[in-house]
Formats: structure tokens, sequence, C-alpha cells
């Protein structure tokens, strides 16, 4: 059982606290993806994006791709932290640190963590312009 | 009745933040019961129902006791 903390919070993350929980000495690599609010997409100008998030459900789904990502790579820790409520540009939306022996698989698992995350997990984000918002992915 | 959540979207479409479904139906019929009150869902990428934290399949029965959320397509990250 690989060693895991997961948080979602209504308050800034701070990437340090995160990537300090998957310090260990048998680490040679700790992996960190940072996700940040941009200020446009679709060269549309965006204001602020509001995240909700199905917190109960989210920390299990979260918990599985940890799961997932230490059967697949020798991952020692991974710690993942997500933001919901009112997020400005520059903001943190969500960090997700990975620890193991070698380089590589610190990558690869922390890449496949954000990957699966923005498929799985239930968290909306919705986008929020000068003229109106939209759900981020809710129409095809 | 089973108190069904709504996030994102769904709460929109719904204008509230839980839908009255019956107990002992389907999520199968839950989808299109929600579908042909609120047509609106039929535009979305896709809709889910999660029953007790976990997706569940068409063919899962829901009951009073059981957590229920519908589940629109999701975006964090």
């Amino acid at each position: 059982m690989v060693d895991e903390r997961i948080k979602i919070l209504d308050e800034p993350l701070d990437s340090q606290e995160v990537i300090d929980l998957v310090a260990s000495p048998a680490a040679g690599a700790i992996d960190v993806f940072i996700g940040t609010v941009r200020n446009s997409t679709q060269n549309k100008s965006v204001q602020r994006l509001e995240f909700e998030s199905y917190d109960s459900m989210a920390i299990k789904e979260i918990s599985k791709i940890i799961e997932k990502a230490s059967e697949k790579w020798p991952v020692i820790k991974m710690a993942v932290y997500h933001r919901k409520g009112i997020l400005d540009i520059g903001d943190i939306a969500v960090v997700i640190a990975v620890s193991s022996p070698h380089r590589k698989a610190a990558f690869e698992a922390c890449q496949f963590a954000i990957d699966t995350l923005k498929e799985t997990v239930p968290i909306w984000k919705k986008e929020v312009f000068d003229d109106g918002e939209v759900w981020v992915a809710a129409h095809p | 009745m089973v108190k069904v959540k709504l996030f994102g979207i769904a709460k929109d479409i719904v204008s509230a933040s839980y839908f009255e479904a019956e107990s002992g139906v389907t999520v199968n019929h839950l989808k299109q019961n929600m579908i042909a009150q609120y047509p609106a869902f039929s535009n979305l990428r896709s809709v889910l129902v999660a029953v007790n934290d976990e997706y569940a399949l068409d063919d899962v029965v829901i009951y009073e006791n059981d957590d229920v959320a519908i589940i629109p397509p999701v975006s964090g990250g």
C-alpha cells in the first residue's frame, strides 16, 4: 500500500507542503505537477474560474488513481491536493507530487495521475468571461 | 424517494442542488427520466450516475438510503 495524501481545499494550495509530504530517504526523485489558472481560453479572456467538487467521491477516485499508478510504477509516496471555490488568474488549481527511486517512474506516474484525474475525478470547472460563463467540457 | 445530488452544469439545468427520484428504479431509468424532464441533459457530452461514491452501470437499482449523484462531464485539474 503506497503512502497517499489527498485533500480538496477551498483555500490556497501550498505546493511546498505537498512536495514535503512525499519526501523519503528511499526516493531519488520527486516529480511535481502544478496546474494554474490561465488568463485565456480559445482567444477569450478569462476573469476567474469556479471549481465545484463532489468531495467524498473525488477523494475515492483520486485514491484509485494513486493505487493504479503504484501498480504500474515503483511509487514511494504520492500526494494530490485540489482546490475548489473561486480561483483567480495564476492561482494553483491542483498539485500532484510523486516520489520514486528513479526519475523516469516519477515523471510517468505524475503525468498518468493528472491525465486520469481530468477524466475520472468528479470536479467541475466553470470559466467566467466578461460576457458570460461556461462549464468546461460539458458539451461536445 | 431518492434525493439525487446535482453538480456543475446539472445543477444549472435543474436550477436546484437536488432532484427527487423514485426508489427502486434503475440508473438507466433515472437518466431517461431526467432527460425527459430536462431535455438540456441530452446536449451534454455525457451523463453518468454515481451510487455510493462509485460510478454505476445502467442496471444498478437505486434505493432511498443510497447516496446518488448525477455526474456531468468532469473538468478538474
